[in-house]
């Protein structure tokens, strides 16, 4: 039986045709790799062909005028503004704090701790406008309306406002700061609680004085790189909030505000003179644009100079 | 809750606690309260009885990770003001009975254990003690030097921050004690703002003693403390080591025979989760009474 066993393994030949298949693999994956870098120059480069004229200070600084055919984009920008700041403010402790929770709480296989995850991973999968409807209907609808029967006011809470779209929005990105706050923690040593807790820190101590610190990079890109999708995202807020065109800025959480993204849609969709409106509809995806590099560029920054100081290089 | 209270009225009446029940997180806490003067051991081939008084001692101390036993019934007593090593081959359990005077080992999920483990008169397990003021008294050094990325400076007074003391001339006094004691003030105290992350692995794993030392502990673990250094670096960490034991209870584990004979009063051989043999240092090293302790000091195993 086992002489034959070895007489039947051939000799080891070198088969050329793969070689060929491999060449080609790494042509075409090379190519679609281009493609996108392609892409991203032809997108940016239309609009800035086609804004950089438009973009002026009067542009940036005043309302829109003449039935949005002419005049700037301030109130959006500032809307814009005040939107993502209101979301951060609900987002971050509760991103943060959940983030916390699993990771230094749970007990990492429980009922509960599953739930939580697969709730998570859930909630990051949920198409943008259903975010939308979800804060239609039970910011406004359900909270604002009951709201405004418990205080005994006329309608104030239970119309779309500024503080709803920042609360759907918060919800939105609620998985994106979960999850890079996690990873942040997760890339603390155990050497580092360790060390701590040794020495008597007590767990909420060594949260706060070890580990934060440590992740205060990944949670600052989470926070910055939810900011920048915040920004952008329309569906979210166009029933919750955003207004077609105010004469006046919001100056309470219960006013309607305008907002970029929702502007572009608005000059995109919904204008009365398609021809006038083309360059206000450059300009402004270009402040969008622009805005929103401006902040990723801020989070690489800000990453870099906090990782190099944990690191001692400063 | 419930079920903690439960665990532990099942677990009281003592001898039987070893079943594995399920409930691994919650620690075992069968409190019979004994005077630690009855911990001394007093089996044959133990070490001589001992006039000092108790810093540390276990009583039929049992550690399970889930289902796996990985302390068997311990009995070990260490005087104060003495240096004990603990040797035995890797995963022998020597990490984690050390582990078990800081009761380091609850951060662990699934662990608990049966029997008693005493810092001098506190029964460390008992419901009553409290974790974070155990671990100011027993104080640790772990293998990898692990500075906190912080000015060094900061590290030395992490604990007593977090001990809730502002007062500037007072962090900075107990500083310089601190890191005077742990020989290194010479070498850092021009540059205390700079990062600890910039001194070297010797300096780094001094400055963890510093920090340890800045807790005014009774007792300090130190677990291969120089097992990631060079053999400079770890002769000074020797050296600090023999300074230290007049002020302070030492325990090393080490699974260098050599440092433990150079540092050590009294030695515990582990095997396997057991305490094989724990004598004076000399007498264990040159005339072991088992068999097992033998053939490891003499290189057969491990």
């Amino acid at each position: 039986m086992s002489a034959p066993i070895f007489a039947a393994i051939a000799p080891l030949r070198r088969v050329r045709r793969t070689d060929v298949l491999g060449s080609l693999f790494s042509g075409v994956s090379g190519l679609a790799a281009l493609f996108v870098v392609l892409m991203v120059l032809v997108i940016m480069g239309n609009i800035f062909y086609f804004g950089w004229r438009t973009v002026t200070w009067e542009f940036l600084s005043q309302s829109p005028r003449a039935g949005m055919t002419a005049g700037g984009i301030f109130p959006a920008i500032f809307g814009t503004a005040a939107l993502v700041i209101l979301m951060v403010v609900v987002l971050i402790p509760f991103g943060v704090g959940a983030a916390i929770y699993l990771n230094e709480y749970a007990r990492p296989d429980s009922w509960f701790t599953r739930v939580v995850r697969f709730s998570v991973n859930n909630l990051a999968g949920v198409p943008s406008i259903v975010y939308g409807l979800f804060g239609l209907g039970f910011f406004v609808q359900f909270l604002g309306r009951h709201m405004d029967h418990a205080m005994g006011l006329d309608v104030v809470w239970g119309q779309p406002a500024l503080v709803w779209a920042a609360l759907t929005l918060a919800l939105l990105n609620l998985p994106t700061v979960i999850v890079t706050t996690e990873e942040a923690l997760r890339t603390v040593p155990g050497e580092m609680r360790e060390a701590s807790m040794g020495l008597g820190a007590t767990r909420w101590q060594t949260i706060r004085h070890v580990l934060l610190p440590q992740a205060m990079p990944g949670i600052l890109t989470g926070a910055i790189l939810s900011v920048a999708r915040g920004a952008g995202e329309v569906a979210p807020i166009m029933f919750t909030g955003a207004a077609y065109f105010l004469p006046y800025l919001p100056t309470s959480p219960t006013d309607q505000f305008m907002e970029l993204g929702y502007h572009v849609f608005v000059l995109a969709t919904q204008s009365p003179d398609v021809d006038a409106t083309r360059p206000l509809l450059y300009g402004t995806v270009m402040v969008l644009l622009l805005l929103t590099f401006a902040l990723n560029l801020a989070a690489i920054v800000l990453r870099s100079r906090l990782r190099a100081r944990l690191a001692g290089r400063t | 809750m419930k079920e903690t209270v439960v665990e532990r009225e099942s677990s009281l009446p003592g001898p039987d606690t070893g079943k594995d029940d399920g409930h691994g997180e919650t620690p075992v806490n069968p409190s019979r309260v004994t005077a630690p003067r009855a911990l001394v051991p007093e089996r044959p081939g133990g070490a001589p009885r001992e006039t000092r008084p108790v810093a540390l001692a276990t009583r039929e101390y049992s550690l399970f990770y889930g289902a796996q036993q990985a302390l068997k019934a311990i009995d070990i007593s260490v005087p104060t003001n003495s240096i004990t090593a603990i040797i035995g081959p890797s995963g022998c359990g020597k990490s984690t009975l050390l582990r078990s005077f800081n009761r380091m080992n609850d951060l662990i999920p699934g662990v608990r254990t049966t029997g008693q483990v005493h810092v001098s008169e506190l029964d460390v397990f008992a419901p009553a003690t409290d974790v974070v003021d155990l671990r100011r008294r027993v104080g640790m050094v772990f293998q990898r030097p692990n500075p906190f990325p912080k000015t060094i400076f900061e590290n030395v007074v992490f604990g007593l921050r977090m001990l809730g003391v502002r007062d500037l001339p007072e962090l900075e006094a107990r500083a310089e004690t601190s890191l005077r004691r742990a020989s290194l003030w010479d070498e850092v105290k021009d540059r205390l703002q700079r990062s600890a992350l910039q001194l070297s692995g010797g300096q780094q794993q001094r400055l963890c003693i510093a920090r340890c030392l800045a807790m005014e502990p009774e007792v300090i673990l130190m677990d291969e403390p120089a097992s990631a250094l060079d053999p400079t670096a770890t002769a000074r960490i020797e050296e600090l080591i023999l300074d230290l034991k007049t002020r302070y209870t030492i325990v090393v584990v080490t699974h260098n025979m050599q440092q433990a004979a150079r540092v050590s009063d009294r030695t515990a051989f582990m095997l396997s989760g057991s305490l094989i043999e724990y004598d004076e240092t000399a007498r264990l090293f040159t005339n072991p009474q088992e068999k097992l302790t033998e053939d490891y000091i003499t290189g057969r195993f491990g």
